[in-house]
């Protein structure tokens, strides 16, 4: 039995309080501390996703054993991302090094929310997920509050009472199961719940309230109030990492929940369940776009895109196929490496130029010709043109609702690709194709670790989207098992 | 329906708490009984998993007791979520005396003017 699930997630807990430690000895030496252990992190993800592809890797916590203790199970989608969250953490940490904040309680908050993300991502316990969701969301309201001044304070108390109501709903979606079944183990549970029949109403009860929790964390309208604030009101770095890390493995987790506890059986047997998930889906893509398009500030548009974006993923758990989750999974790695680019590239861009409103972006491609095309290939990535990873994820969805004939859904998620790029095309029009209006003040600060950040995650989205379908054979045996 | 009231009372009280909670945490413009609302919100779900594995005349899961007994793990994932509850609360406590020092008060709508006029 290897432990090497269990040391994923206490490496960034220790590193977490080295770099605290490290703060007394001396200021702003969290850096260092975090990079080797985002690059430890990276190493270990790495091994553990090249095992978990061959097989389910499980690791019992403490010697009591499942479904009594907590247990971790890793297969292809968890080591998938684990992997994403180790990446992209090591990847913002080049960013950040500049960029800042460099406080060392930054970095210790920083790594707390990494191994919160980890935990989720491998735990195999919907109690323990409860607790690791709490501290990624704890360690993310902190996060939010490291801007300066009142709005990132604001915005961060909203995040917070929002995202608490979230996690008390799931908590209380948990009691429910539990109290039907008595145990809290996934594996254990969804036999359990099997035996106590898909209908009864206390079964309908937990999942309703375990879905309306992450639907919370994952910002699907009407339940994402919390997220352009929170998006827009931090710091560049952190609102890449948690655009691009939080709401992806709280959508992981919905996918655990619906297929490893409660089954596609459980969704055949009440219909309810999942048209619940339709509408979000639906909803979410439809009017997370319209709120993109109206929106003037380039950070809040982005958050509003990821609604609808996430919308796409839910729509892919609804549709239950295949296809469609080999797409949701494709989409989730895809968007978290495109929007986190896209943050980090407004970053850039903010900090060459201090444009930070679609209007100040016209011209953007002659005063800034690396950020408007960083910008404008990340744009059309999320577009979904070929061969960028946008159009691969899509596609899978797409197809998936094809073949479960769900007319309604594949038609929004077919019409969302057009509405994505109406919020673009706004933006890629007036960089390109406009004048700039005005000299503006040039305010510098670039480093060479925040370009080559953005030009990694440029050419990503590209050279992941090439790699996308051979990943999907990978992961067809782990998404037959969760659909089995 | 007065029968199953009355043999369901501590499950009724605690979405009671729920209710009130939540009610204060959409309703009260001042930020602090916002918390409160959500401390009392999370009251109502601790609750309802102590009562959950209340079992009448049980004994403690030990050796040295007789059966039948009450299992502990209701009370252990409690003790986990109270223990979250309360970095919450201080969390939110240390945003709120941010956002007053910011602002100069504690009243959604007062903080969203002086927001505005920036």
């Amino acid at each position: 039995m290897s432990s090497l699930p269990a040391l994923l997630v206490a490496a960034p807990l220790l590193g977490s309080v080295l770099a605290l430690l490290a703060g007394l000895v001396r200021s702003e030496t969290g850096w260092p501390v975090a990079l080797v252990t985002a690059a430890v992190q990276v190493a270990g993800a790495g091994v553990l996703a090249s095992r978990a592809f061959d097989g389910t890797v499980s690791y019992v916590v403490g010697g009591f054993t499942a479904p009594f203790g907590i247990e971790l199970v890793v297969d292809g989608l968890s080591a998938t991302i684990a992997l994403l969250v180790a990446v992209v953490s090591l990847a913002v940490l080049a960013y950040s090094r500049v960029a800042g904040p460099r406080t060392n309680a930054f970095y210790a908050v920083y790594l707390l929310l990494v191994a919160g993300l980890t935990g989720m991502s491998i735990t195999g316990d919907v109690f323990n997920m409860y607790v690791f969701l709490e501290i990624t969301g704890l360690a993310a309201y902190a996060l939010v509050a490291s801007g300066e001044g009142g709005r990132s304070a604001r915005a961060a108390l909203k995040y917070l009472i929002v995202g608490t109501v979230g996690a008390s709903l799931f908590l209380l979606g948990i009691g429910y199961a539990f109290v039907a079944t008595g145990t809290l183990n996934m594996a254990d549970l969804s036999t359990q719940l099997a035996a106590v029949g898909y209908t009864e109403p206390l079964v309908q009860a937990a999942f309703a309230l375990l879905v309306v929790g992450l639907f919370v964390k994952v910002a699907v309208f009407p339940l994402h109030a919390w997220q352009p604030d929170a998006y827009a009101g931090s710091p560049d770095s952190v609102s890449a990492l948690i655009s691009a890390l939080v709401s992806t493995v709280a959508a992981y987790a919905l996918i655990r929940i619906v297929f490893t506890v409660f089954t596609v059986d459980f969704l055949q047997a009440n219909p309810v369940a999942r048209s619940l998930l339709v509408a979000g889906a639906i909803v979410s893509i439809v009017f997370g776009s319209v709120l993109a398009v109206s929106q003037t500030e380039i950070k809040r548009m982005l958050a509003y895109s990821s609604v609808s974006q996430f919308g796409l993923v839910v729509g892919a758990v609804a549709v239950a196929n295949e296809t469609a989750l080999i797409g949701a999974t494709v989409h989730l790695v895809g968007h978290a490496v495109m929007k986190g680019g896209l943050f980090l590239t407004a970053g850039l861009i903010a900090t060459a130029t201090g444009a930070q409103t679609v209007d100040d972006y016209e011209g953007l491609i002659q005063r800034l010709p690396l950020g408007a095309g960083a910008f404008g290939l990340l744009a059309l990535a999320m577009v979904g043109v070929p061969p960028a990873v946008g159009f691969v994820g899509k596609w899978y969805i797409a197809l998936g609702a094809v073949e479960a004939a769900a007319w309604p859904l594949a038609v929004v998620i077919l019409l969302s690709t057009l509405l994505t790029l109406a919020y673009f095309a706004r933006i890629l029009e007036r960089m390109f194709f406009r004048d700039a209006s005005g000299e503006r003040v040039a305010v510098d600060g670039v480093s060479p670790g925040m370009t080559g950040v953005v030009v990694a995650a440029a050419l990503a989205a590209v050279v992941l989207g090439m790699l996308a379908f051979e990943y999907g054979q990978l992961l067809e045996p782990t998404v037959q098992a969760l659909l089995s | 329906m007065i029968d199953l009231l009355a043999t369901r009372g501590y499950f009724l009280v605690a979405f009671l708490l729920m209710g009130v909670g939540t009610y204060m945490l959409i309703g009260s413009p001042n930020l602090i009984k916002k918390v409160i609302g959500m401390n009392v919100f999370q009251t109502g779900i601790f609750l309802f998993f102590i009562s959950s594995a209340f079992v009448q005349g049980a004994s403690p899961p030990l050796l040295s007791a007789p059966a039948p007994y009450v299992s502990p793990l209701p009370h252990v994932l409690i003790l986990t979520a109270i223990v979250v509850g309360v970095s919450l609360t201080a969390v939110a406590l240390g945003l709120i005396v941010r956002v007053y020092d910011e602002y100069g008060s504690l009243r959604e709508g007062e903080i969203r003017e002086v927001a505005a006029d920036e």
